[in-house]
């Protein structure tokens, strides 16, 4: 990749990022908040490169710092996110189970 | 900045792969009828990339990743299932917090152990840095504050100086950085230090109420930490999710201001956002309180009737009586809905995820735009644990302090029933003048109590 063509990357990215939620419902904000935040969690693949890359006893103490956090990011807000949507339904989902009162 | 890697192509294609699945999850996340899978999809890309890496070329220290991975998941997974609905908000902070910490970290290592090639890619792990380990303290201390540990809003003259100074330093040291003038222990440490220090002094005086703001700028700013970290690795899955969710963050943080009548650098810079702001404005009349019993009469034999919940509801766990007594009345033939203000909950979007959570179908809830016009036709607007947002002055009071902000018009329903603890005033500490109305009536109690026993009385009428 060079510089110019990863600057295209970002821009879409950017945009897409943009086109994404714009449209959005307030409902799903809390959730979709999540949903990124989640998305995020990527970095964990980030942090073992580095972790998996490092050296000193110095690099590898924060690569591992690195990696634990990551992976609370991905699975923190992988399961908060799930349990949320979880429970989103319509009425039509709703008469198809009997009702717990 | 991006040459020297060759690193296996299928590696990077199962990348390109979990970049497709991230943005695909996240689109289908924008619709409550395909939000489910969404996050389906984007956790099969999570899961793609974190299997992939393990073939990454070049790679070693598995017998430090490994657990790694374990200690950070098994917490995040056992903490996840536990939290209440209502606790929601600062568990996402604390896990948004770990993702900024982790970019911080990867800036941390590539630049102690000079990983970084030429003078664009070190400058981008530098940015990265700063950015993450902002996010990584300010989220933690967003936690606290949310999930009541820090009680205290800290706030001295001098405040906004110290943030620009420790700012300006932190940026003073990313540029020798940077520049390659001078990397030593001692500069990156330092650089990494202030970092994290102006996370703290710059989250510590913003009030309780524009938390949720505060998150979702951290969210955006992750994002942005994971995508510059990406160009430094060179890894396209880091690049794209995190430029998308920066971007998509940016913008959910200025809706959600817009929300709550706020702009962002007021914000960050005014220290608003506690209790006890200006209470104005002389409020005519009286309060008219109403026995459930009657209450109950005047609904069960309403034709429309709209539910308008606020966060006190949500404190008393009284969503789930709610939904019971709102099924009574549609058994009745009533028209039911539920009004939902962007602020309701905690952040824009909580009540919603609150009600679906006692079981409320989410086509029964309507947001501020749909609603509005609706009240004139409604026999009874029914406000329960919702004050400010349902307060008139918004629309008329130009010297209130939340003139302007958008308002539920819950004052234009025919009868209004209010359900309230007792008669204090709102979270902003502003007299409401919707309870002195004519047509309001006020029945007190807690919101679980009160919802019960209008429960009862609408069995009644039968």
């Amino acid at each position: 990749m060079t510089g110019m063509v990863a600057l295209y990357i970002f821009m879409l990215a950017a945009f897409t990022g943009y086109e994404v939620i714009s449209r959005v419902p307030v409902i799903l904000h809390t959730p979709l908040m999540s949903g990124s935040n989640f998305v995020h969690g990527i970095v964990l693949v980030g942090a073992m490169v580095a972790l998996g890359g490092a050296h000193t006893p110095l690099e590898k103490t924060i690569g591992f710092i690195g990696v634990l956090l990551g992976a609370g990011n991905a699975v923190g807000g992988y399961v908060v996110t799930e349990r949320m949507l979880e429970m989103f339904k319509s009425s039509r989902a709703r008469a198809a189970r009997p009702r717990p009162h | 900045m991006l040459a020297g890697m060759s690193a296996d192509s299928g590696v990077q294609a199962s990348y390109f792969v979990t970049a497709v699945l991230f943005i695909m999850g996240l689109k289908r996340m924008s619709s409550p009828v395909t939000a489910r899978s969404g996050i389906l999809w984007a956790g099969a890309g999570m899961l793609v990339a974190t299997l992939i890496t393990f073939l990454y070329p070049g790679m070693s220290n598995y017998g430090l990743i490994l657990p790694a991975m374990l200690i950070g998941g098994v917490l995040a997974w056992w903490s996840g299932k536990r939290v209440a609905m209502t606790n929601m908000p600062q568990m996402i902070a604390l896990y948004n917090g770990m993702g900024g910490g982790a970019a911080a970290a990867i800036a941390a290592v590539e630049l102690y152990r000079g990983g970084t090639e030429g003078y664009a890619s070190t400058t981008l792990a530098v940015a990265g840095g700063i950015i993450g380990a902002v996010s990584f303290s300010g989220s933690a201390i967003a936690f606290g504050k949310l999930q009541g540990l820090i009680t205290r809003s800290i706030r001295f003259r001098g405040q906004q100086l110290l943030n620009l100074l420790l700012l300006a330093a932190a940026l003073l040291l990313g540029a020798l950085v940077a520049a390659q003038l001078n990397a030593s222990l001692a500069v990156v440490t330092g650089f990494f230090l202030l970092a994290l220090l102006l996370g703290l002094t710059m989250t510590l005086p913003i009030g309780g109420a524009d938390m949720p703001v505060v998150i979702s700028l951290y969210n955006a700013l992750t994002g942005l930490a994971v995508g510059l970290e990406g160009f430094v690795l060179n890894n396209a899955a880091m690049i794209i999710a995190g430029t998308v969710v920066g971007s998509a963050g940016t913008l959910l943080t200025q809706l959600m201001a817009k929300a709550m009548n706020r702009s962002l650098g007021n914000v960050l810079f005014s220290g608003f956002g506690d209790t006890g702001a200006a209470a104005t404005g002389e409020v005519s009349g009286s309060l008219k309180p109403i026995e459930a019993s009657d209450a109950g009469v005047m609904m069960a034999f309403a034709s429309k009737v709209i539910v308008v919940p606020g966060y006190g509801m949500a404190v008393a766990q009284a969503q789930h009586k709610v939904w019971e007594l709102c099924q009574l009345l549609i058994d009745r033939g009533v028209q039911l809905r539920f009004a939902i203000h962007p602020v309701a909950g905690r952040m824009p979007g909580h009540m919603n995820v609150l009600l679906a959570e006692a079981g409320v179908p989410y086509d029964l809830i309507a947001d501020l735009d749909e609603i509005n016009a609706e009240f004139e036709t409604a026999d009874v607007a029914l406000i329960i644990g919702a004050n400010d947002v349902v307060n008139p002055v918004a629309r008329t009071d130009k010297s209130s302090p939340i003139y302007g902000m958008p308002i539920l018009n819950a004052d234009k329903a025919k009868n209004v029933i209010v359900i309230k603890r007792g008669k204090g005033a709102g979270f902003s500490g502003i007299e409401n003048a919707l309870f002195y109305l004519d047509n309001t009536r006020m029945l007190y109690g807690d919101g679980q109590k009160a919802a019960a026993e209008l429960i009862q009385a609408i069995k009644a009428v039968e």
